[in-house]
């Protein structure tokens, strides 16, 4: 048998009914948000069983999304695939800017140590057991986020740019 | 006063280095430390590349047969900054390298300079950005600076004449003087 979009959203709800809040589809990625709390067994069911096994964990991030409803700002994504199947999907994970924790997934995918360290790193999402959670890119002096949106692009130290010579307005001041 | 200075040019093409101005009688030649040591220097610059990027690729060609560093007296790279005269820096520092490189800087010996090639090691170029150090001068003194993103291996050869400019007039004491040391102090650097 070959896994579809339908089987998986099937086998979802029926192990997890009201964990799973919505689907939607962008581009060849179905995307099913989740409940924070049950992204663990989610996981960990879409891992071990029989007909999804989905074990290869191709990348995790941490998104922000500035204009979404203050409970929904924040976001960390899973795209998962199954290799002999060649059947890819993707899980997200709303939460508040405020409460920026989630639970890690290493005893599952242990590359999602380094994964989950960045998502730190830049948008500050705490991950609950996590190994060794600390900086993994930034320098360690660095106590903000810069890839929240709000993050000024440009050097605060860099002093020699001259706004009318560049001949541009300042978006960050 | 002086005599003029003894350009010699071997019959295959080749230039020798010039004698300093000084004094010159039958048999003797008189002229000053400073000057012999500079015109000694100026042609034996032992240079550390410490190259991160693209300016690093220019560089290998700038070493390379076509442009030929060494006809300056620096085809002796050294990888160790324990006996380095020169350190280049080529290419984008990002912050979290900024310490290494300012560690590299100290455990050069005196007399040492330094060059920044390239618009990223000068003032950060194209990437004003969290992460990158906004131009080597924020961690450690610069002698010359090379524009250019990159610049050609003409460009940096002029840089390091620059620098070969600056070691011939050097003068012996310069190294102890309140102004060098307070240049340091600014830095930091012992």
């Amino acid at each position: 048998m070959s896994l579809t979009n339908e089987t998986v959203g099937q086998k979802l709800t029926e192990k997890f009914g009201e964990a799973i809040l919505g689907e939607e589809q962008q581009f060849d990625f179905h995307i099913w948000t989740v409940k924070r709390d049950k992204i663990y067994d989610i996981i960990q069911f879409l891992y071990e069983d029989e007909s999804l096994q989905y074990q290869f964990l191709t990348t995790l991030c941490g998104i922000h999304y500035p204009d979404n409803t203050p409970d929904k700002t924040m976001c960390i994504m899973y795209q998962l695939h199954n290799l002999p199947e060649n059947h890819r999907i993707r899980l997200k994970v709303y939460f508040s800017e405020n409460d920026k924790v989630m639970p890690t997934i290493t005893p599952i995918f242990r590359t999602s140590n380094w994964m989950e360290r960045e998502a730190f790193d830049f948008y500050g999402v705490v991950f609950k057991g996590h190994p060794n959670l600390k900086k993994i890119l930034n320098m360690e002096e660095q106590t903000d986020f810069p890839m929240l949106k709000f993050f000024p692009l440009e050097d605060p130290t860099r002093d020699d740019k001259d706004d009318t010579m560049f001949g541009r307005k300042m978006f960050n001041a | 006063m002086g005599a003029e200075k003894i350009n010699q040019t071997l019959p295959s093409g080749i230039k020798l280095v010039g004698s300093p101005d000084g004094i010159e009688g039958p048999g003797f030649f008189a002229t000053s430390l400073d000057k012999v040591v500079g015109m000694a220097r100026k042609n034996s610059i032992w240079p550390l590349p410490f190259a991160t990027s693209c300016c690093g690729i220019e560089f290998m060609a700038t070493m390379g047969a076509h442009y030929d560093l060494g006809r300056f007296g620096s085809e002796r790279l050294s990888f160790s900054p324990r006996q380095a005269d020169l350190l280049m820096v080529m290419g984008t520092i990002a912050k979290k390298m900024a310490p290494i490189l300012r560690q590299v800087y100290e455990q050069m010996a005196e007399p040492r300079w330094v060059i920044a090639v390239g618009a990223c090691a000068s003032s950060g170029g194209i990437f004003d950005t969290y992460s990158v150090l906004q131009g080597i001068d924020k961690v450690i003194p610069v002698d010359v600076y090379v524009p250019g993103c990159p610049p050609r291996p003409e460009q940096i050869i002029d840089g390091v004449m620059k620098i070969q400019q600056l070691v011939e007039s050097e003068s012996l004491s310069r190294r102890e003087s309140p102004e060098y040391k307070a240049r340091l102090a600014q830095y930091g650097i012992e």
